[in-house]
């Protein structure tokens, strides 16, 4: 439900009123990012979403610099890609910021993920908002691996073997699969031509879904952290300036840890292995992928069998797809939810722990504690979510969002 | 449920973590020796390179490494950032013969100038192994960078060799070295390709520092982080403006957010 939007602004400025009359940009702005009726109790987990959109831009702005001074060739990348930390003026400030700026981008949208996890944001009626999301992080996570590919290092090179091999698991045509997509009988030029053209056509494709993403929002307004629906103008407050300010404020201690890492830790999220030039006939000890794929990475590798750990790291975000169905609950906000919300932070811990697992080589204690976790992930979500939201007696919830916020103040 | 049981699960899975990282613990005491670590100047936000060591450490790069190691990433024009004069770097590039074509096309060898890249020792990396027992030197460009444990790991590594009449037979067992092989405390597998680089007096100072093996060292390992990260210096000044220019936004920015929502809360 999204209280009205009131009266078409009126313009003072002849050119901008010319415009917006033929063109209505201008009332568009006012109406969705000025007026816009937005409950008037968000937490600071609220602010991840406008965080993820600056990276995003961010990531896309330091990338078509990158672009202009990379050369996609196996035999000159890894060179151009030093090339442009010693030789292109602020190459280096560029580079860190795009490097970085992927792990940032990711752990911002984890946050945001997570978010919609505890305050129940997929339910009813945002059920495609949040699949408009998975779609996203999906296409984020391809992205981000195929940009991890361009700088040809030894982490790239075995990355891209380790991955692209997944879809040799395909029965009968498996194998065909892996050749077409490098374009070849092995992981060579073709291959890193293909990565750097959709590297950089995907990132216009996400801005195209997040796009779609803030229209879904839109419609019915953001959830809020008593995950119940504003029922009056008492409940909200316009976007501008209340959070507008709050996001500037959020975003703006966002950029200072992640400047922190850009000026003073640039490597420290990366694998040294990536700064050796791509040698097929060296395997580096341990392939791993980067931090923030690493627990699907261990998820894959605690299945056994290799067909059944594909289709279980591909089933893991699957299933977050079908999570507004499967989630029985009423009741959004985890606030009200006494026992499920336990459950949130154990589903959290465990991916802590299986990022744990996959960061290290499958061997002694990793193995029984990646098919553990991994054992409990499909079970939070295919067994525990269904149920609970039955057996689960939720918290009595207040009447109106504006009567909890007094009476806390209140009290 | 009633909560009791909640809170016991939770404590159960705080004491299923511990239990986990004691685990652990026990896994990695199983590794590699752990490296034995110091505080270089270039570490930190305010790290900086000490200049007089790292053109002592090209000194040992020139006289020592670069008789099998390329550093292709180098102009020899990159130098004056250490300190070293235009006609200081013109002189030493004027010693290295660099292969070229002349106008006739036809190749020949000539001085080289500062805009020429570092003379490769081997013309392509079949020579490369070829020459060294069938393992090419690694390029040391960004070695520093490129080695987990960074200067630490090549420290340890350049100071970690132990000759052959000095190892027990167990070590001589697990790794299956002879005596024409190298044993390394620190490489991985312990039986390394690359012969002891570095000893006492391998290199005689221009600047009068007596050169023991730990002077070598620390200095080559100067001189190869500046060639992993030249801009490091511009990074961490950089760095420190952006961080305070951000923590006075954000204080700001606060401000006028508490102002902003003065009457709502």
């Amino acid at each position: 439900m999204a209280p009205s939007h009131g009266a078409p602004p009126v313009f003072n400025n002849k050119l901008i009123a010319w415009i917006d009359h033929r063109l209505p940009i201008f009332t568009y702005i006012e109406k969705e990012y000025h007026t816009f009726p937005t409950p008037r109790n968000f937490n600071y987990f609220w602010n991840f979403g406008a965080i993820a959109t600056v990276m995003l831009v961010l990531m896309i702005a330091t990338g078509v610099v990158l672009a202009m001074n990379y050369t996609p060739n196996a035999d000159l990348a890894f060179a151009s890609v030093e090339r442009i930390m010693r030789d292109v003026p602020s190459g280096w400030l560029i580079r860190y910021l795009h490097m970085t700026g992927a792990s940032f981008f990711f752990a911002a949208v984890y946050i945001h993920v997570f978010r919609g996890l505890y305050y129940g944001s997929y339910k009813a009626p945002r059920e495609l908002l949040w699949i408009l999301g998975v779609i996203i992080l999906l296409l984020m996570m391809a992205t981000a691996f195929m940009g991890y590919v361009l700088p040809w290092g030894q982490m790239s090179f075995w990355g891209a073997t380790v991955i692209t091999n997944l879809f040799s698991a395909i029965p009968v045509i498996g194998d065909s699969i892996v050749t077409w997509l490098w374009g070849g009988f092995a992981i060579d030029n073709p291959t890193l031509n293909r990565f750097f053209a959709l590297h950089y056509l995907l990132p216009f494709i996400i801005v195209a879904v997040v796009a779609l993403h803030v229209v879904a929002l839109h419609v019915h307004g953001s959830n809020n952290p008593l995950g119940i629906d504003p029922k009056g103008p008492q409940d909200t407050v316009p976007f501008h300036p209340y959070y507008t300010m709050k996001d500037g404020f959020g975003v703006t201690v966002f950029l200072i840890v992640y400047a922190g890492f850009v000026f003073f830790a640039p490597d420290a999220l990366g694998n040294a292995d990536n700064y050796i030039p791509a040698n097929p006939l060296v395997t580096p000890n341990h392939i791993v992928p980067e931090w923030y794929l690493l627990p699907f990475y261990a998820i894959l590798r605690a299945i056994p069998d290799k067909l059944g750990g594909v289709i279980c790291m591909f089933g893991s975000i699957g299933l977050l797809f079908i999570l507004p169905w499967l989630d029985t609950s009423r009741v959004r906000s985890c606030a009200f939810r006494p026992v499920y919300k336990w459950f949130v932070f154990l589903l959290a811990i465990n991916m802590v722990l299986l990022g744990w697992c996959g960061a290290n080589p499958p061997e002694g204690f990793f193995v029984p504690l990646a098919r553990v976790c991994t054992a409990y992930y499909f079970f939070h979500f295919i067994v525990l979510l269904p149920i609970l939201g039955k057996i689960e007696r939720p918290l009595p919830l207040p009447p109106s969002i504006a009567e909890a916020v007094l009476k806390r103040k209140a009290g | 449920m009633p909560k009791k049981p909640i809170r016991k699960q939770a404590l159960a899975s705080v004491a299923a973590i511990a239990a986990l990282c004691v685990g652990w613990a026990a896994v990695a005491a199983e590794d590699e020796p752990s490296l034995p670590s110091r505080h270089w100047g270039f570490q930190g936000p305010f790290g900086t390179y000490d200049r007089a060591a790292a053109q002592r450490g090209f000194q040992v790069y020139k006289d020592v490494c670069s008789a099998c190691h390329s550093l292709n990433m180098l102009y020899y024009r990159n130098l004056t950032e250490l300190g070293l004069t235009q006609d200081q770097v013109k002189g030493i590039a004027a010693e290295i013969q660099v292969p070229d074509i002349n106008d006739d096309g036809q190749p020949i060898d000539r001085p080289a100038r500062p805009s020429d890249h570092f003379k490769k020792p081997f013309p392509n990396e079949l020579a490369a192994a070829a020459a060294n027992n069938g393992k090419a030197p690694p390029d040391l460009s960004v070695i520093v960078k490129a080695r987990e444990g960074g200067p630490d790991y090549i420290q340890a590594l350049l100071a970690g060799y132990v000759p052959f009449d000095k190892l027990t037979p167990e070590q001589i067992k697990a790794a299956s070295v002879t005596k024409d092989d190298n044993y390394n405390t620190y490489f991985p597998g312990h039986r390394i390709a690359m012969p002891p680089p570095l000893a006492d007096d391998k290199v005689q100072y221009v600047d009068g520092t007596k050169a023991t093996l730990g002077q070598e060292v620390s200095d080559v390992i100067e001189f190869l982080a500046w060639a992993s990260e030249p801009h490091l210096e511009d990074r961490n000044r950089t760095g420190v403006r952006v961080i305070l220019f951000l923590l006075a936004m954000a204080g700001l920015m606060y401000a006028v957010k508490r102002q902003v929502w003065a009457d709502k809360h």
